[in-house]
């Protein structure tokens, strides 16, 4: 077992050296996975940081990050090992006058040095630690799934041909989802689950000023509050933590020292994709002389 | 520890959560790791292990907070701090008037001040909820009680008086008044939090939690849900239908393999030495079903007929065109409110204030509807139409107008009816879901997001 985090607040610290803010809830799961040497499972919106935990974490404990990017009809060749079959062929060809027993040439053809390795197979093979990240696992379909599964329960991948590749060391594990498919439960159920959330006003001002180091203070400060005010609104796409740093640059390379009414109106298309939710946006924060002072609350269910 | 853990866990099961085995084997050995005394990376390391869904969170959160928050203080404070309060607010707190109360509270909010709040919280509970021991409630009522004396709403405003002058800076007052709004929210947690605790004191954790126990999202019947539980389903249906578009459009890109391939199987026989060993396939393009929605919106299915409405349009990408009616004794065609605007929820409120429904009396008459329906649409309805029709067959005694449907189940491909009425209620009083039975495909029981998800789901794969 590495351990490579002595508590839970040093995860905190750790990952805020390289400009991860993590939270408690994020803190303890990447603690937990370390300790109980399992898999996580990072869900939530899309841009709140999920692939960026784990370049964090690679970092932070002097890994090497391999990626798996899942994409639909993703299958064992891209991701666990093929045989390089063209280097096969010109064994066999190389090989024709010699006339070699057939069994001995099978052994050879398909020893490790004809084995091309994907993403899977070399985070279990490397002697170095690295932490593997298997991003977007929700866009590969349901049967290819089970492909993981050796991999993230056992941490080992049976090739027929070569017997069972056990790994050297545990990797910090994470798999990332947009959640656009519920994922099966016997992959759930071999991972720590975590979900992310946009964070709160607080953490998301300390974010732009870690991204952004040459913003203001004040000026980061409105931008969190403003942005928190428009993921208040029923939107289709509520803006991402990368796009409020964009914002924040936007804002800077405009010059702007302080957010006002005018300036949301003329940059808001930074923070929102799409049409409707940009004019609804507008709305809302166009002055409007007739709105009653205290609205907001005044509309409160209790 | 280990038996509260188990407790814990079966109550989860007993909540609707599917916790396994293995994962609460993890749950008990990630345990050891942290130190419990820490609330919250105990809750954390509990939902991860054992929650993997995060529509199940909240449900996760109120067993946890009966299970271990509440009982984080030494229980015979608490039994003692009950039977003051059960002294009708007597004692230390008596002579203080709400008034005062809400002095100290708007000061403790304006500083943001935990402690204070907290106990100004207990102190208000004390003195307006009113808790009367071994009644079996989950504290709705008590909550509403206390709350209704501190008039949260009215502390906002004052606190709003109270802030620095914003001199005409709208963006500055509606960023103060937010935050407010925040800590308001907290507050009302807080006073939350201190009810249950009591209440977890005075009976027990298992009672409390059985009367704390909810429906999950996917269980909650359209026909009975509160608002809170409507707001929770709203926001689970998006991502929903998004799951299921994405399932359903994978599923029919791969059904079928098409007629082979010629050209990609011979530029795939290159890599063999000219050996066709990998035959390719042509996929398929199967035609999407177009979709006719004739709803009921008399009052009873009402939020039925909306949600459904959402739904289906959400997952209008998945058809090839969708139109919509409804109905309660006069029909209106409400495909336009769609089209103008690509905000569903917009749609479906304009369609509540200005579709024409009411023909005489705004009581349901199937029959009329119907009859207007095949008088005005027959033509339009081909061989490539499903027809989804919503509502209860609850017909105040008017003529069914069945035949309507037999004629269309001769023109569309499927007419479907979804029925929002548990299946035991049908036929009895003015339902005459039977009679409508025979010219339909299919007649399905459709009281919760599970059951309309799997019918969705039918009818996309055509």
């Amino acid at each position: 077992m590495a351990d490579r985090f002595g508590t839970v607040d040093q995860v905190i610290e750790d990952l805020r050296k390289v400009d991860y803010l993590a939270d408690a809830s994020i803190a303890s799961v990447v603690y937990l996975a370390d300790r109980l040497e399992k898999p996580i499972l990072v869900e939530g919106p899309a841009g709140v940081g999920k692939t960026e935990l784990a370049k964090a974490i690679a970092t932070t404990t002097n890994s090497r990050l391999i990626r798996l990017q899942c994409y639909e009809g993703l299958d064992e060749a891209k991701a666990l090992y093929e045989w390089n079959y063209k280097k096969q062929l010109l064994r066999i060809q190389a090989d024709r006058e010699n006339e070699t027993e057939w069994s001995d040439m099978e052994m050879d053809i398909f020893s490790e040095q004809f084995l091309l390795e994907r993403p899977l197979l070399e985070a279990i093979r490397s002697q170095e630690p690295v932490v593997l990240l298997i991003d977007e696992v929700d866009r590969v379909e349901i049967e290819t799934e089970a492909l993981l599964l050796e991999v993230l329960s056992d941490f080992q991948v049976s090739i027929p041909e070569l017997g069972t590749i056990q790994g050297t060391q545990r990797p910090i594990v994470l798999l990332t989802s947009n959640n656009t498919r519920e994922l099966s439960e016997a992959l759930k159920r071999r991972c720590l689950y975590l979900h992310i959330d946009y964070p709160d006003i607080e953490r998301e001002k300390a974010i732009v000023k870690v991204r952004v180091p040459e913003i203001e203070e004040e000026l980061a400060e409105q931008i969190a509050q403003v942005v928190s005010s428009i993921r208040e609104l029923d939107l289709k796409k509520a803006p991402s933590i990368s796009e409020t740093i964009d914002w924040a640059r936007t804002l800077l390379f405009l010059g702007r020292s302080s957010v006002s009414a005018e300036t949301i109106g003329d940059t808001l298309n930074v923070l929102l994709k799409y049409q409707s939710d940009i004019a609804k946006a507008e709305k809302e924060f166009t002055p409007n002389p007739d709105a009653k002072p205290w609205g907001s609350i005044a509309k409160r269910k209790d | 520890m280990l038996d509260s853990l188990q407790g814990f866990v079966h109550e989860l099961r007993t909540a609707g959560l599917p916790v396994s085995m293995t994962e609460n084997l993890d749950a008990m050995r990630a345990v050891e790791h942290i130190d419990i005394a820490e609330r919250e990376v105990f809750r954390e390391v509990l939902g991860s292990t054992l929650v993997k869904n995060h529509r199940h969170r909240r449900a996760f959160d109120t067993v946890f907070d009966v299970y271990f928050s509440l009982w984080a203080s030494n229980p015979e404070d608490e039994l003692a701090a009950t039977a003051r309060g059960e002294l009708s607010g007597g004692g230390a707190t008596g002579d203080i008037s709400p008034e005062e109360i809400a002095q100290m509270l708007i000061d403790a909010l304006l500083n943001m001040d935990r402690d204070a709040l907290q106990r100004l919280a207990a102190m208000a509970v004390s003195k307006f909820a009113g808790i009367e021991p071994g009644r079996p409630v989950g504290g709705t009522y008590y909550l509403y009680r206390t709350l209704r004396q501190l008039d949260l709403n009215a502390l906002g405003a004052r606190m709003m008086s109270q802030a620095a002058p914003f001199e005409g800076d709208p963006l500055k007052e509606r960023f103060q008044s937010e935050e407010y709004e925040r800590r308001l929210r907290d507050l009302r947690e807080i006073i939350e939090t201190e009810i249950r605790r009591r209440l977890v004191a005075d009976r027990g954790v298992e009672a409390m939690a059985r009367t704390l126990r909810k429906p999950l999202p996917e269980d909650v019947d359209f026909m009975h849900a509160s608002r809170d539980e409507m707001v929770s389903l709203q926001r689970v249906i998006v991502p929903l239908t998004r799951t299921l578009a994405a399932r359903l459009a994978q599923r029919r890109r791969r059904r079928h393999r098409g007629q082979l391939d010629f050209r990609r199987t011979v530029r795939a026989s290159l890599s063999y030495g000219g050996v066709p060993a990998e035959p390719k396939f042509r996929h398929p393009h199967p035609s999407k079903p177009e979709i006719m929605v004739v709803a009921d919106v008399s009052g009873s299915v009402a939020s039925f007929a909306r949600f459904t409405l959402q739904f289906v349009y959400a997952m209008a990408s998945q058809f090839s065109k969708v139109r919509s009616w409804v109905f309660i004794d006069g029909i209106d065609e409400i495909t336009r409110f769609f089209d103008e605007s690509d905000d569903v929820l917009e749609a479906v409120q304009r369609v509540n204030s200005e579709a024409d429904v009411v023909w005489v009396d705004g009581h349901s008459d199937y029959g009329h509807a119907l009859e207007i329906f095949h008088d005005r649409h027959l033509n339009e309805v081909t061989p490539k139409t499903s027809i989804i029709i919503l509502g209860d067959a609850r017909n105040n005694y008017h003529a069914s107008g069945s035949w309507v449907l037999e004629a269309l189940g001769k023109r569309a491909k499927h007419v479907y009816w979804l029925n929002p009425e548990p299946i035991g209620y049908w036929d009895t009083g003015d339902s005459v879901i039977g009679d409508y039975a025979n010219f339909c495909d299919g007649v399905y029981e459709c009281r919760n997001l599970r059951q309309l998800q799997s019918f969705v789901t039918t009818v996309a794969e055509g």
